[in-house]
């Protein structure tokens, strides 16, 4: 039963491969170009393309389903399998991780914050499959920042919105724009951190492959014939980058990405006035009660 | 003479782009002080070496912000900006 979900989670990056080799163009030798548009759906405002990134983006979640799918299938309480070793490892690793970041109040972040590091990391990763990695367009990247930035902003709000809209005006209300925009540049530069960095690789990459392959026509055209076309530099060096390029930094940003949001969200909730605001509450709820039950005790 | 408009154009947005990457010069000295300092601790205090290379790497990945700002301008400069301006020279001449 459980190999079904791993054959899945193969095929869905097998699926990806299919796309990218059955219907994006060859390019004419080596060219910088963004995400290759399958299609565009016609919307009122504007139209929607269906990108490169979103259907890559799509199959690597299904992948990492399936995967998840895979390892927590056939729990048992003893005889543990090595599969169900390394789901536990992921989960108390990530729990551990939350809890000395963010405190006790946000245990329950730890779900979010595993889907955005796996995801975010296995979408930078799949550029060693050849694919076009999700994380080099800025959209999908923006996409995550919002989504941040919304959490962000409701545990901010939850001591109350005049405590949010009072945390501008701070330490004078002079400095208000400024506070307004450096709220704003919060998911920008997230955004752009990652997507900088994944899309400079790739474009450092790139570079590099087009200069080897140039110099290797240039230093082997004794050779004759086909021989001398044959681009031999090409053959290892670059992988040395992609070691850093692909494997480091992208685990790096993912990591990086997922501890931002960590610290921003634990950082931005205000906890004493939420404490102060609870504790409040429910004296006003066990004054109401007193209330009610000295009212009832009058009536019988 | 339109030949010579767009050459201009092109000139300018690959010098922009050169220039934008001066910036690249603050997040590497920045990130090799911090680096510097990350070493120092480390030399001081072996046993701490996980906790200080974890936040080393998160200072770094703040500091680099700058320097992506301009990569990203420099990209945009390099690949997107000279169709653009192109196209505001042909649309302002009327071509």
């Amino acid at each position: 039963m459980s190999i079904i979900f791993l054959i899945l989670s193969v095929l869905s990056f097998a699926a990806a491969i299919a796309i990218k080799v059955m219907f994006v163009p060859a390019s004419q030798g080596i060219d910088i170009a963004g995400a290759h548009i399958f299609f565009t759906i016609k919307m009122p405002v504007q139209d929607l393309p269906i990108t490169e990134s979103q259907v890559n983006s799509w199959l690597i979640i299904f992948g990492i389903l399936f995967l998840c799918l895979f390892l927590t299938s056939g729990l048992k309480t003893r005889d543990i399998s090595v599969r169900q070793l390394v789901a536990e490892w992921i989960v108390e690793t990530v729990t551990n991780l939350v809890k000395t970041n963010m405190g006790e109040f946000f245990e329950g972040f730890a779900p979010f914050v595993a889907a955005i590091l796996g995801l975010s990391a296995f979408s930078s990763l799949s550029s060693l499959l050849g694919l076009f990695p999700p994380t080099s367009d800025i959209n999908i990247v923006g996409g995550w920042a919002l989504l941040v930035f919304i959490l962000i902003t409701y545990y901010k709000m939850k001591a109350g919105p005049l405590i949010y809209l009072r945390s501008f005006g701070q330490p004078v209300p002079l400095l208000a724009p400024l506070n307004i925009i450096s709220e704003f540049a919060t998911p920008v530069s997230m955004a752009f951190r990652h997507y900088g960095n994944v899309l400079s690789g790739s474009i450092i990459s790139v570079l590099v492959a087009v200069g080897l392959s140039e110099l290797s026509k240039m230093l082997f055209r004794f050779l004759p014939g086909v021989l001398a076309d044959f681009p031999y530099l090409r053959i290892g060096i670059p992988a040395v980058l992609s070691v850093y390029f692909d494997l480091f930094s992208g685990c790096l940003q993912a990591f990086i990405f997922a501890m931002l949001t960590m610290s921003y969200v634990s950082g931005g909730f205000p906890a004493e006035e939420y404490a102060a605001r609870k504790k409040k509450r429910e004296q006003r709820k066990a004054a109401r009660e007193a209330v009610l039950a000295s009212n009832r005790h009058k009536g019988s | 003479m339109l030949e010579l408009a767009i050459g201009i154009i092109l000139g300018g947005c690959a010098l922009g782009a050169g220039c934008a990457m001066i910036a690249g010069i603050g997040p590497g000295v920045g990130e090799g002080n911090a680096v510097a300092k990350a070493c120092e601790a480390i030399g001081r205090q072996p046993e701490c070496k996980g906790d200080v290379t974890t936040t080393m790497l998160m200072g770094c990945a703040i500091a680099e912000t700058t320097g992506l700002y301009a990569l990203v301008i420099a990209i945009l400069l390099i690949f997107v900006a000279p169709g653009r301006f192109v196209d505001i020279l042909m649309n302002a001449i009327g071509k």
